[in-house]
């Protein structure tokens, strides 16, 4: 067992305003260890995006402790890179910009450092030859490719991804599954993965969180072992198929308390 | 090709029912000239030399008044779409005389600047002033609130985010702005020059009109609109120089 890189104690979050009061989060834990890949997986409104929000930095907890590195996470910081849903590039910059924008603050990196190292990330997200063409002449998977590459650039121990391919076709969506399978086994970073989609958190995850709505908790806690070779076929295998079949029940758990008892 | 064959037959039109009624004595000369008097008009004004110190004169007075007013507006703009203490500031005062005709301010700017150009730059100021903040601010807030957390989540602080993220993602909005209020700011220069100047276009005008010297009133009208079209040409080139990022078609791969 490695240390932990995060570890989120007791989490809730509660919204509230004159008409209503709304549990979004209750007693979240858990704990992401070095190199590892984490995802949350539940139906909509189940509070994984706030979760994930809460660790970006960019909401705060009601209550509760969340510590990055042992220290306590108060702001938005670089050692947590973020992909959102909608890939939120900067129309006005090439691609190579909105990468190396990221390094804005890198005061001591020059110019052409930047740049080479944005060639570098895009080249190593697939988009190289594209380095000089604007987001609008994008589609939609090279778009968070950029914004995989703009996330990867400030090499973050931990990297956020907020249901990344949810915007994206069937095809293109499998493509960008096995494109962070193959950069994770090179950059080593950890990664918190938010998504609706089962085949992908188990495909991609050593550790599945399964949430449920109403207050948002997490139900179920699966841990997979699937052989690190991955490849798509690896989605027919009969560990892999368990492993969903295991999660899908508890999502019909789910949907059967939640139905009316009357 | 198609679309500026058509945009030309609108003017043909007007001008071909101008020729009609004026040419064929459907209406007299005193109320409308015929369009060969107001050529006629044109080209003493230009052998005079007045008709090209008219268009600069009031072209500078709109161009210092408008910057001027620009200059303040654009950063009081940006804080009000910014922050909401900065709009709670602002918001109650300039609302409040934005709604003040500025019109009515012509009286009371006379007697404070005479009939200098200072006059014309205060009006033009006090009209367009107020309306480009508003609107500034308008298009401040219409950047999508996941670009700004990008900015945040890349640990650039408030003012960085603005300055780097905002501004420039709300720009060609303000630069819309920029050439509608561009339009209204003509509208309080004629009417500053209408009233009290000594030169400029809407002061030829207001001549024109005590010697029923219809052919000179239509020509000022007519360079107004001229010069109005122009402009406008100009600032869409400016935009499509300056944001070519907004026109790119998709490549696919």
């Amino acid at each position: 067992m490695n240390e932990h890189l995060l570890t989120a104690v007791k989490i809730n979050k509660v919204f509230e305003n004159k008409q209503r009061h709304f549990t979004a989060l209750k007693d979240i834990g858990l704990n992401i260890g070095n190199h590892e890949f984490v995802s949350l997986l539940g139906p909509s409104g189940c509070g994984k995006s706030t979760f994930l929000r809460l660790v970006a930095g960019l909401d705060k907890a009601t209550s509760g402790t969340m510590k990055m590195n042992g220290q306590t996470i108060e702001k938005p910081g670089r050692n947590r890179g973020v992909v959102f849903q909608q890939y939120s590039l900067l129309p006005w910059l090439l691609a190579w910009q909105n990468v190396a924008f990221a390094l804005k603050k890198e005061k001591d990196m020059s110019n052409t450092e930047k740049k080479d190292l944005a060639y570098h990330f895009l080249d190593l997200v697939g988009l190289k030859g594209f380095e000089e063409i604007y987001p609008s002449q994008m589609s939609g998977g090279m778009q968070q490719r950029v914004a995989i590459a703009r996330a990867l650039v400030i090499k973050p121990p931990l990297l956020l991804m907020d249901e990344p391919f949810g915007a994206l076709d069937a095809q293109t969506r499998r493509d960008m599954q096995d494109l962070l399978v193959s950069i994770f086994k090179e950059t080593r970073s950890s990664v918190l993965f938010v998504t609706h989609d089962v085949d992908e958190a188990v495909y991609l995850s050593d550790r599945v969180y399964v949430m449920s709505a109403n207050p948002g908790r997490i139900a179920k806690q699966i841990d997979i072992h699937l052989s690190d070779e991955k490849d798509w076929s690896i989605q027919l295998s009969e560990p892999f198929i368990n492993y969903k079949k295991e999660i899908l029940m508890e999502l019909k758990r789910q949907k059967d308390d939640m139905r009316p008892s009357e | 090709m198609r679309f500026k064959v058509i945009s030309v037959s609108g003017i043909l039109i007007v001008l071909a029912i101008w020729s009609f009624v004026t040419y064929g004595g459907l209406v007299g000369n005193l109320f409308l000239p015929t369009p060969t008097a107001v050529v006629l008009e044109a080209r003493k004004q230009i052998a005079e030399g007045v008709f090209f110190t008219d268009i600069w004169v009031s072209f500078y007075r709109i161009l210092i008044g408008f910057l001027l007013a620009t200059l303040f507006a654009l950063p009081i703009g940006v804080m009000m779409g910014t922050s909401k203490t900065w709009k709670a500031f602002w918001e109650p005062l300039v609302g409040f005389v934005r709604y003040m005709p500025v019109v009515a301010f012509i009286p009371l700017s006379i007697l404070w600047f005479g009939t200098s150009d200072m006059q014309k730059f205060f009006i033009i100021f006090f009209g367009v002033f107020f309306q480009q903040v508003i609107m500034i601010a308008d298009n401040c807030k219409t950047v999508k609130k996941s670009v700004l957390e990008v900015g945040l989540t890349l640990g650039l602080n408030r003012f960085e985010v603005i300055k780097d993220i905002v501004v420039k993602a709300a720009m060609p909005n303000i630069w819309d702005t920029m050439r509608t209020v561009w339009g209204w700011a003509w509208t309080y220069l004629v009417v500053a020059e209408l009233v009290a100047a000594t030169s400029g276009l809407g002061f030829r005008i207001m001549q024109a009109q005590r010697y029923l010297s219809t052919e000179t009133i239509i020509l000022g009208i007519l360079t107004i609109g001229m010069l109005g079209l122009i402009t406008d040409i100009i600032f869409g080139l400016l935009a499509k120089c300056m944001f070519p990022w907004n026109e790119k078609e998709k490549i696919n791969n």
